[in-house]
């Protein structure tokens, strides 16, 4: 576990600035809004179970490798998959960056808008480099107001511009809130289908290594009741770009929740240009005895759970929602059938947080199914301590993960 | 606490019209007159050489000769507007306008419209068939008008809820307007959006917003998007005076002054934030002034030339220098909605005062029979077909069905990525890329 996070590294090591010699109106070739236009289709699309659809052969290889790698340590997953396809191995915020700079490149309307995005190449490095390519219009450092920043990029979205709006931290998108739920989810609806709002938000949120309380805020249950928008949850380099560019097509509004403690995953992802789609589940570990479902930084904690779990004869079936709204029921539905058991393991809080929709959305749909009451193991209902030790005690760790998992299976 | 209206007056020095401008329509008969007299013209030039004002000569020569129809004639005529300009950071510009006949007839046409719309509007209400709020624009049409004078289609604009004349000034139908405001499926909106949800996509309007403050934002983004793509056009962002002490306006002009972005920030100065009046609200209540860096401008929002005027001057500027805000200083004639008598804050007195002193429609009014670019009668036929026209589009709206059950759920995601979802029961997971 300890191989898989670098801490709050990736904060500790930013390059230093560019140079101080930028030219404030620099323009690149203009991009005429005539050019705004999707290309031909011309990648395909890898199946959470493994197979795809169009019939490129090294490409089903490669997700049955993704998939029976799952469980291993990510030093592992990456010397396995190095014969066959080569692909290249990259860390999660490079994943993100070159998603990023990839759909840039296809789309001249696409631009990135946020703090210190720019000159400083994020505070992430997710944007690292991308102002010196693109120029200073197509990615623009912000003063610090969200709240205008956000409601620029929804505006500019109405003309049908495709911004990236960052938020250093998600806890700081609380600000842009009214923007965000007034204006980027429900303009589409009040005005009768006129305007499409094609914007992603993203930024990293969730627990980190002693960052306090108001820095490490789960906006995933705040936005969850937003209609119009979609959201959803990376954690793997692989799914980090495929969802980063599947965001950027998408006509509607989407929020694209990283997790601050997973910037440093490495892991190998194909050269091609791929997307993961945004309303899927990914199964991460087929099983027969119980369903687990989780995202984002959970992930890990439920995969090192499940690696006692078998040890002790459990066989779990784990599933990264990946989609927090809406919801795939559709995996989760085959899984609960299969299994009838559920564990939620999520890391917002207990009160009104993905899991508690996603257990009355279960128990609405699926609950002759159940065999059991669903078991959802959320951080606690408090705001995050600075002291490491009690940091610990907010989230789920894997040892509650397995008591729950056997007392379930009794 | 001063009146508005000697607020106003002590704030302007106001150039009233030419007196005895009514005495011109003893010049015109009713009989149609005999063939020109060259004594009669004589008589009639020197008198007018001897009069004050020279815009009294150009309606006695016209008197002269056969009555002209109703005017479409665009040869320009030259005015002044009512006050001048007051200008924070720029030079303000001229207060001589160039306007024509038939811009000041369809001024008026477009202004009784508006007018005529919100009073229907008010008494729809009142029957119960608008429900929830309605917020009415009567007394500030010139903003509107003139406004979209000084604009093409390719200028954007966003203003917050009081938006029904803004979106007929955009080229909204009265049908539209209408069925909206009922909920009706030939509404703007399709019936979901509701009084303060209007938007036309195909002439740049972009509504329509319901919390205070929040278009600012939207209206900067719209001008970014515009310097984006090399449009060479302008957004207007309007928001009222109780907005302007939102936060967020405050962001977006910096960011907009940063940025060199084509935005124009104008403040309807109604002077009552809802049942707040400005002086209790603002501690600079000179709006045009809070841009500190951004240059500003005033003007009277009751006269639609002056509006006219500060928006062609205003595009010029942003195109070349980035934001600048304008204020308007208008009034409104109704409460800051329906359910707001507007008598609680404010005197009846004061209101009739603005109506009989600054009212826009009254002085369109009075240069066009000061003019004589048209009669009385004809003016008052106007309003008589606007009538017609709203009566008739609020009929048809009442025939317009509401919107099918099925229309709850269409619009809330636009279609992406080709993914359909049927809940729990979808068959097949398929993503193709665009």
């Amino acid at each position: 576990m300890a191989a898989i996070f670098q801490g709050v590294g990736a904060a500790a090591t930013l390059s230093s600035s560019p140079s101080n010699s930028f030219v404030p109106k620099k323009f690149l070739t203009s991009p005429r809004r005539s050019f705004c236009v999707r290309k031909v289709p011309s990648s395909v699309v890898v199946r959470s179970d493994g197979s795809v659809n169009f019939d490129l052969n090294s490409k089903s290889r490669r997700a049955q490798q993704l998939v029976a790698n799952a469980v291993a340590t990510k030093a592992d997953s990456s010397a396995a998959s190095s014969s066959s396809n080569p692909g290249h191995e990259l860390l999660l915020f490079e994943a993100l960056r070159e998603g990023l700079e990839e759909e840039m490149e296809r789309d001249p309307c696409v631009c990135v808008m946020g703090e210190d995005v720019g000159h400083y190449g994020g505070s992430y490095k997710v944007t690292k480099d991308l102002a010196k390519k693109f120029g200073d219009l197509r990615v623009l450092d912000t003063p610090i107001a969200e709240n205008s920043f956000t409601g620029m990029g929804i505006g500019a979205a109405m003309t049908g511009l495709r911004p990236v709006v960052e938020g250093m931290n998600m806890g700081f998108l609380l600000l842009a809130f009214n923007q965000i739920s007034n204006n980027c989810g429900m303009l589409h609806y009040t005005s009768g289908g006129q305007f499409t709002i094609p914007i992603v938000i993203r930024g990293p949120g969730g627990v980190g290594r002693q960052l306090g309380a108001e820095h490490s805020q789960r906006l995933e249950s705040y936005f969850q009741s937003i209609p119009g928008i979609q959201m959803v949850a990376c954690s793997t380099p692989y799914n980090a770009k495929g969802l980063m560019k599947a965001a950027i097509r998408s006509e509607n509004p989407v929020i694209l929740f990283e997790h601050v403690l997973l910037y440093n995953l490495k892991e190998r992802i194909p050269d091609e240009d791929y997307i993961c789609n945004l309303e899927e589940a990914e199964m991460v570990r087929p099983g027969e005895h119980v369903t687990i479902l989780t995202y984002s930084r959970m992930r890990y904690h439920v995969m090192q759970a499940a690696k006692t779990l078998v040890n002790k004869g459990y066989d779990p079936e784990v599933i990264d929602i990946r989609s927090l709204k809406p919801f795939d029921l559709y995996t989760i539905g085959n899984s609960v059938k299969k299994t009838h058991r559920v564990v939620i393991v999520e890391e917002c809080m207990r009160t009104g947080g993905i899991g508690a929709s996603l257990t009355a959305a279960i128990t609405e749909n699926f609950n002759d199914y159940l065999d059991a009451p669903i078991m959802c193991l959320s951080s606690q209902d408090v705001p995050t301590p600075y002291a490491g030790t009690l940091e610990e005690w907010t989230v789920v760790q894997p040892a509650q993960i397995v008591t729950a998992v056997e007392q379930l299976c009794q | 606490m001063p009146t508005l209206l000697s607020a106003w007056f002590n704030s302007h020095q106001p150039n009233l019209h030419p007196p005895s401008f009514y005495s011109l329509s003893l010049f015109r008969s009713s009989h149609p007159p005999p063939s020109p007299n060259p004594t009669l013209a004589m008589a009639l030039s020197r008198f007018a050489s001897s009069s004050r004002s020279g815009s009294l000569l150009k309606p006695l020569s016209s008197a002269i000769s056969l009555r002209r129809p109703i005017s479409t004639d665009t040869t320009p005529i030259t005015l002044e507007t009512s006050v001048p300009f007051t200008a924070h950071q720029c030079e303000a510009p001229s207060r001589t306008v160039q306007t024509s006949a038939n811009e000041l007839l369809t001024f008026f046409r477009d202004m009784a419209l508006m007018r005529r719309m919100e009073i229907a509007a008010d008494s729809l209400y009142k029957a119960k068939l608008i429900r929830g709020f309605c917020h009415l624009y009567d007394g500030q049409e010139a903003v509107a008008v003139g406004m979209e004078a000084a604009l093409t289609k390719k200028d954007c604009i966003i203003t917050a809820y009081r938006d029904h004349c803004t979106f007929m000034a955009r080229g909204g139908t009265l049908l539209e307007v209408f069925a909206e405001l009922m909920g009706r499926q030939a509404g703007c909106s399709r019936g979901k959006g509701g009084s303060m949800h209007f938007y036309k996509k195909d002439s740049n309007f972009y509504g329509g917003h319901g919390i205070v403050g929040a278009q600012v934002p939207l209206g900067c983004g719209l001008a970014f998007a515009q310097k984006y793509s090399k449009d060479e056009a302008v957004t207007f962002a309007l928001y009222g005076d109780g907005a302007a002490n939102q936060g967020q306006l405050f962001e977006a002009l910096n960011i907009s002054a940063l940025w060199d972005l084509p935005a124009i920030l104008v403040c309807e100065n109604n002077h009552y934030g809802m049942g707040t009046a400005e002086w209790r609200a603002a501690k600079s209540p000179a709006y045009y002034k809070r841009g500190d860096y951004s240059p500003g401008l005033k003007v009277d929002g009751m006269d639609v030339l002056a509006v006219k005027q500060a928006c062609t001057f205003a595009k010029e500027h942003a195109l070349k220098n980035g934001p600048i805000i304008l204020e308007m200083d208008t009034y409104r004639y109704h409460g800051h909605s329906m359910s707001d008598p507007g008598s609680t804050y404010r005197t009846r007195d004061e209101i009739t005062g603005v109506r009989q002193e600054r009212d826009p429609i009254e002085r369109i009014r009075k240069l066009i029979l000061s003019h004589d670019l048209a009669t009385e009668k004809e003016l008052k036929d106007i309003e008589k077909e606007v009538r017609k026209e709203v009566d008739d589009a609020i009929a048809q709206a009442k025939e317009n069905p509401v919107p099918e059950s099925s229309e709850l759920f269409t619009n809330v995601y636009a279609k992406g990525l080709g993914v359909e979802s049927f809940g729990a029961d979808r068959k097949e997971v398929r993503a193709t890329l665009p």
